[in-house]
């Protein structure tokens, strides 16, 4: 190589080394903002009576954000609830029972699912779903169980996808050895291919989790947003997100930090369920 | 091959020329444009669109850019000045009062519920109960046996500012209620549950949603007028000192006859 | 009494059936949906004229013009970045706890959720960096969120080249960054572009962080400073503030079509490689 090839190839490492160190700065520049507004407000406060407090009145200088992690965790169980079971059993049927037409049908099918906005799924449960448990189950419709079904709808693509990875990649063996032991398909299923995808699926369930927590706008327009711990799933309820989501543009001074602290509190949450599943995946990797 | 990945970006770049090109010729030449942005109050946008828009056809050379985000937010992006103008539907705190305000209408705040709820009429405290989550049921009230569901403005809100001072008078309003990030998210509660209470702008009343009258004195324009009823907000335009000369030409069209027509028309009270 | 184990199995067929065509269905039903309820306000007015009324009538043009300025302008800054990030790590550098420390960046990127972009976007670029709600800042906003998604599917893509190719390239002299864009990045340009389109569904999808960075201006902003709005934006807008059910449908169908349409593309661009490697 002449002096200058090597000139320019020592440029080129250079740039590309600055371009993967920019991930790092903005995962850094985010961190560090996110903190710096949200931390004070946990001195000033008390880290105590911000998580454990039940009362958010911020323009009084309460900025308990209790009852809204309950409703995060609430809602995203009522969603793993709704989507979880038909989801798995989506993936099983993909992977195991249908043929090559329905796995045609089914994928793109998927693949829109996941791609529509979720501010239309918003809006028709606003339209549908919330009417439905209002006539049928009372309450005013904007509560726990209108947004744990469309939560739970909007999960489906990402637990069907990765359950179905996770099933799909069972070896072909395991099925055959257990059909030539006299066992049934469902047997076989349940007993045998289920448990060997076991952390590919907990790993598809702790990301459908994670996106469930970190859903904003679907939940805004359907949960009711009231402040107090739900009692009932007929209850309105407000998260963590719809919480940043409602008030941020009106906040300002010690009213704007709570909303940064929830973000902080958010942010460790849904970063422990990122790196759970990606625990789950790689130990799935390693089997 | 390498050949596609750079006619991919000459695409985007045509594309993106092309459109910003296209969006030129509707405006005509930028450096004649005057432009003026406004932000604050989702009470008072609305409004101000519409006084915008009107204004715009007389004088095609002027776009006026309108944003929500809140009273507060409009106050704070005058203060920083990244605004020209900001909207407020509550009045300023002590420590806004550096800035320049000009009161282009009243707005009355009417406590609405759904068109098939038999209620007409309630008294200040009835209403004070209900938001503070003493009453939770209709029938308490003379209708059927049914949950209440109320509805409210979020914390910062200046449409929940002034119920608060108007109406709750120092009482908290229950945990327990919904809370919608807009007049219009409330009315569209209102308009669609049989059983739902909130507060909203007096401009947005409608067919859609009752508005119920206090202690026997209905929302109406002229009762805001004489005084008679009493739950009524100014909307304010702010500015960062005194208005530049293109600004005030606006503000000055907004508190003109013209303009003043416009919001009663609205539903608004001038103040002529 | 004990039920045969052959019956089980039936039912386990049938209810896992039922199941998968509920799931198709509830598709179903929301594509149908949008589309008849929306289908008939759409003509070309509508998709050409600018929005009166604050939406109630008119068209949407000035949304749609602002989620293509936005889509278009991040894909621009995201894609040399992630390129080259993803050219780094595959080609330019060993497996070693440097290369790990950015996979870590990269991964914690991709889980941070849309409304701590939207808080961050907020804080650093609207109101610290002085941008203000402006088309720039959620340029730059949504530069970094789609960020990880095209690191990870150029890196897939780059590794799916064969060794061989790039064996050959050095042989015959070519120093590594002719071999990177002459061989590899040539021959890897669908895998990479499948994650721009999915990039760009994700930008036009988005809501959360959009509103809070480039605002929700009615007019169609003609410099990086103005702000506008995107049709998710507007379809969110017009949707909770009641203010139009049939324009609310018409931007949702709008919405849906292009990103099914950029899917579509993108699903078109992946079988293209799967076509030309088996």
């Amino acid at each position: 190589m002449t002096v200058t090839a090597l000139k320019k190839e020592q440029f080129v490492k250079f740039v590309l080394t600055v371009f993967a160190l920019s991930s790092l700065l903005f995962l850094f520049l985010i961190f560090a903002f996110i903190l710096i507004e949200g931390l004070p407000l946990f001195h000033k406060a008390g880290l105590k009576n911000i998580i454990f407090g039940l009362k958010w009145a911020p323009t009084k200088g309460l900025f308990g954000i209790f009852p809204m992690i309950i409703s995060s965790f609430l809602v995203t169980f009522g969603a793993l609830l709704i989507g979880g079971p038909m989801g798995l059993s989506c993936a099983v049927y993909l992977s195991e029972y249908s043929g090559k037409k329905m796995k045609m049908l089914l994928k793109p099918a998927l693949e829109l699912l996941a791609g529509i906005p979720s501010v239309v799924y918003g809006f028709l449960g606003v339209i549908y779903i919330v009417p439905l448990v209002r006539n049928f189950l009372g309450g005013s419709g904007f509560s726990l169980l209108a947004t744990s079904i469309i939560l739970g709808i909007m999960i489906l693509p990402t637990i069907i996808s990765i359950s179905f990875d996770s099933i799909a990649s069972v070896p072909k063996s395991f099925r055959e050895g257990s059909l030539a032991m006299g066992a049934t398909k469902w047997q076989t299923l349940y007993k045998v291919v289920i448990p060997a995808a076991k952390s590919g699926i907990m790993a598809g369930f702790i990301l459908g989790m994670g996106r469930a927590i970190g859903e904003t706008m679907a939940v805004i327009m359907i949960a009711g947003n009231a402040l107090k711990i739900p009692t009932g799933i007929l209850d309105p309820l407000r998260t963590l997100t719809g919480n940043i989501a409602l008030e941020l543009a009106y906040a300002t001074g010690d009213h704007r930090q709570g909303l940064f602290s929830t973000g902080v509190v958010l942010l460790v949450i849904i970063m422990a369920l990122n790196y759970i599943a990606n625990f789950w995946i790689k130990k799935k990797r390693l089997n | 091959m390498i050949q596609m990945t750079r006619l991919f970006y000459i695409f985007i770049f045509l594309v993106t020329m092309t459109a910003i090109s296209c969006s030129r010729e509707g405006t005509g030449d930028k450096d004649d444009a005057s432009t003026i942005t406004i932000a604050g109050s989702t009470s008072v946008m609305p409004f101000t669109e519409k006084l915008a828009e009107y204004f715009m056809l007389d004088h095609p050379d002027f776009v006026i850019n309108v944003q929500g985000g809140g009273s507060t937010a409009g106050v704070q992006a005058c203060l920083n000045r990244t605004v020209d103008i900001g909207m407020s539907s509550r009045n300023l705190k002590d420590d806004e009062k550096t800035l320049n305000t000009i009161t282009i209408c009243n707005d009355g705040i009417a406590i609405v519920v759904h068109p098939n709820n038999t209620i007409n009429n309630l008294t200040l405290e009835q209403i004070r109960d209900i938001f503070n989550g003493r009453i939770k049921n209709w029938k308490d009230l003379g209708w059927i046996d049914r949950r209440i569901d109320a509805v409210t403005r979020e914390e910062g809100s200046g449409t929940r500012g002034s119920f608060e001072e108007l109406v709750m008078n120092k009482m908290e309003i229950d945990d327990g209620i919904m809370v919608q990030d807009s007049n219009g998210s409330v009315k569209e509660i209102i308009a669609t549950d049989p059983y739902a209470i909130g507060y909203i702008s007096l401009g947005l009343l409608d067919k859609r949603v009752k508005g119920l009258a206090i202690d026997g004195i209905a929302p109406t324009v002229e009762n805001i007028k004489n005084g008679s009823y009493l739950i009524v907000r100014p909307f304010l335009f702010i500015t960062n000192g005194t208005p530049g000369e293109k600004v005030r030409l606006f503000i000055d069209y907004v508190l003109s006859n013209d303009g003043q027509t416009i919001l009663k028309k609205e539903g608004l009270i001038d103040i002529m | 009494m004990r039920i045969k184990p052959g019956n089980i199995d039936k039912l386990a067929r049938i209810g896992f059936n039922i199941l998968s065509f509920f799931t198709v269905g509830i598709l179903v039903v929301i594509i149908s949906i949008i589309c008849v309820k929306g289908f008939s306000n759409i003509n070309l007015e509508f998709i050409f004229s600018s929005p009166e009324d604050m939406g109630r009538h008119g068209g949407i043009f000035p949304s749609i013009m602002g989620t293509i300025f936005l889509a278009a302008l991040s894909i621009i800054f995201a894609t040399p970045l992630g390129l080259g990030t993803a050219i780094f790590l595959t080609e330019y550098t060993k497996e070693s706890v440097f290369t790990k420390i950015i996979r870590f960046g990269v991964e914690s990127l991709a889980g941070i959720p849309s409304i701590i972009y939207g808080l961050f976007g907020f804080i650093f670029f609207v109101i610290k960096l002085g941008m203000g709600w402006s088309l720039l800042s959620g340029v730059l906003t949504m530069t970094i969120m789609i960020l990880p998604t095209i690191i990870r599917t150029s890196e897939e893509a780059i590794k799916a080249v064969p060794k061989n190719l790039r064996i050959v390239s050095y042989s015959l002299g070519a120093t590594r960054w002719e071999t990177v864009t002459k061989v590899v990045l040539t021959s890897a340009v669908p895998g990479i572009l499948t994650g721009i389109m999915l990039s760009i569904g994700r930008v036009v999808g988005e809501t959360a962080a959009v509103i809070f960075t480039m605002g929700s201006s009615l007019r169609l902003p003609t410099s990086l400073m103005e702000s506008g709005r995107t049709m998710a934006v507007h379809f969110y807008i017009l949707a909770r503030e009641g203010i139009s059910m049939d324009k609310a449908y018409a931007t949702a169908l709008v919405l849906v079509l292009s990103i099914t349409a950029i899917n579509i593309l993108a699903y078109y661009i992946m079988n293209k490689v799967v076509s030309r490697y088996s």
